[in-house]
């Protein structure tokens, strides 16, 4: 679908000022981490920007980033910015289904063939052929292949479509991927997440609406702006690791001071992603602020890195059984080595008599 | 799998069962060894012998007057280096949360400021014994690979670890990787070179003190 009003006439006939457009360029240089000089601008390409055609394909997956992505704040302008892109394809949302949706997609694509945005969440199955996730008798596989030819980018929204998440975890039964794993030839931006920040999908498609090209990205392909820290460097318990306390365990004196999470497990140290900073629930809080260490649902393999509640410090130990066996050998080695030296040992003389 | 998934698994269980071989094989060789037969009388009760044990657990320490001189810079640079290893070690709370979950002990930590202060000594006492070593004549000619060997197996994880402390150079994922794997290398080090003497120190200087008691020498 593609559409001639620009987002400056949209936001007019719905009762915003200029005043008010140029207030959220702000907001978004600001979280996109771009110099305040640029706001100006990117209200004026905002304003002049029409329709993006988005097309959304769920995978192997449970449907929560879609979740949050819908429900991540009032209808303020950052909804507009959603109603701005032209959402032509999403399963879960579109009221057509079966062959009329099908034939929905078709169209779409062929009318934004080589523009439209390819945003994909869940993991890729790949063994077996793909079979445990079909789509209309098709696999993900298939489906991301074929649409991805011809997307301008592809989005990853959540770490399932980002790394394979948790239907990757081990043993990864249906042998999900991510999309980056299959597709090597498009513009990728992982927004990993379990779910993502809704706010860090906001800003990508502002930045790519605005400027016509994809924010910068860090060495796993995620928006340098939002993942560029990790949830450490924000947090508002890091005085407190500085300081050396930690709280013990979760109702303890130093949880109730708000003392840091690392001896509970908190994976903030090695996650990197924006709850610190933009929070959730329209910036209400986020789970360390609620009171539990992050998980790093935002990094690969997060599923299988052992205990949440196993802090970064320790490790998995040997078990006893292996531990026992080692000692073993150690003992058997350590005295062979003794026996070996008594044989060598040359048998102790007897001592001459003194004579008189 | 990343570099710290490989350093808090499969690094970590391959340096633990080193270490436990190693271990256990220096344990029994020493305790297996042929002993030499006691033919003279002892100048001292049992009593005598043990005290005299556990004097020199600790008079091995303290230079004699004679000496203090020469080596006292060593043994400041010693000191400074061995106590704070010791502080580093058990004062920080990551270190003691590692302790905890191996064996369930759990002590107050230190500060992080004051950890990190201490590294620093710690560090440069390290660094000044080793350009001791290698500048003084005798020093440098008694030193075998296996001291500079030790020495950098030491090091590493001072450095590493105070690198982790300020979160410089590299991200906190990295470092602590990097930190934990030079304590891996360690731990494989400890039974095969000089580091044993971190274990077998007071068991040795007891066993020569009960040796020179029953001989009736000076402990």
């Amino acid at each position: 679908m593609v559409e001639s009003e620009t987002l400056g006439e949209t936001l007019q006939r719905r009762g915003f000022s200029r005043r008010s457009l140029l207030k959220f360029a702000i907001a978004m240089t600001s979280s996109l981490a771009l110099p305040p000089s640029v706001a100006p601008l990117m209200a004026a390409n905002l304003a002049r920007a029409r329709r993006r055609s988005v097309i959304w394909l769920s995978f192997q997956e449970c449907t929560g980033c879609l979740e949050t992505l819908l429900r991540s704040s009032s209808p303020t302008i950052d909804a507009l910015i959603f109603d701005f892109i032209s959402l032509d394809y999403q399963e879960a949302l579109m009221a057509a289904a079966g062959t009329a949706a099908e034939r929905t997609l078709r169209e779409a694509v062929a009318a934004n063939k080589g523009e439209y945005l390819l945003a994909i969440d869940g993991s890729i199955p790949t063994k077996d052929g793909g079979v445990y996730s079909l789509t209309g008798g098709r696999s993900n596989h298939d489906m991301l292949m074929e649409f991805a030819a011809d997307a301008k980018a592809v989005l990853a929204i959540g770490t399932c479509a980002a790394y394979g998440g948790i239907p990757k975890a081990f043993p990864n039964p249906t042998g999900a991927v991510g999309v980056e794993d299959l597709v090597t030839d498009k513009p990728i931006v992982n927004i990993p997440g379990c779910p993502p920040v809704p706010e860090v999908l906001s800003g990508v498609l502002v930045h790519f609406i605005s400027f016509g090209k994809l924010p910068d990205l860090d060495d796993r392909k995620r928006p340098l702006a939002y993942f560029g820290t990790t949830i450490h460097d924000q947090c508002y318990r890091r005085p407190f690791y500085d300081q050396g306390k930690f709280a013990k365990s979760f109702d303890d004196e130093g949880a109730r001071q708000g003392w840091c999470l690392f001896e509970l497990g908190c994976k903030g140290p090695i996650t990197h992603n924006a709850c610190a900073s933009l929070k959730w629930n329209g910036g209400t809080s986020f789970p360390i602020e609620s009171g539990h260490g992050c998980i790093g649902c935002s990094e690969p393999d997060f599923w299988d890195k052992g205990s949440f509640y196993t802090s970064l410090a320790g490790g998995s130990a040997t078990g006893w059984r292996n531990a026992g066996l080692a000692a073993a050998v150690g003992i058997a080695s350590g005295a062979a080595a003794a026996l070996s030296s008594k044989l060598r040992a040359e048998p102790a003389k007897p001592r001459p008599e003194n004579k008189p | 799998m990343t570099l710290l998934d490989f350093a808090r698994g499969i690094g970590l269980q391959i340096a633990m069962l080193v270490l436990i071989v190693g271990l256990c094989w220096r344990f029994s060789a020493i305790l297996l060894l042929r002993q030499r037969p006691q033919l003279a009388l002892s100048r001292a009760s049992l009593l005598g012998q043990i005290a005299g044990g556990a004097a020199m657990i600790f008079s091995r320490s303290v230079p004699r007057r004679s000496f203090r001189r020469r080596i006292g810079i060593s043994i400041l640079l010693s000191t400074i280096f061995h106590v704070g290893l010791f502080t580093i070690i058990f004062g920080g709370a990551p270190h003691i949360l590692v302790i905890h979950q191996l064996i369930g002990l759990s002590w107050t930590n230190l500060p992080k400021g004051v950890v990190v202060i201490i590294s620093g000594l710690t560090l440069a006492a390290m660094i000044a014994m080793l350009i001791r070593r290698i500048v003084h004549p005798v020093m440098r000619l008694l030193s075998t690979a296996d001291d500079y060997l030790t020495w950098l197996f030491v090091f590493l994880p001072v450095v590493t670890g105070i690198l982790l402390s300020g979160e410089t150079i590299a991200g906190y994922e990295t470092l602590l990787a990097l930190h934990i794997l030079s304590v891996e290398m360690m731990m494989i080090w400890l039974p095969f070179g000089k580091l044993m003497h971190g274990v077998l120190v007071i068991a040795s200087r007891g066993t020569m003190g009960f040796n020179f008691a029953r001989k009736g020498a000076a402990t």
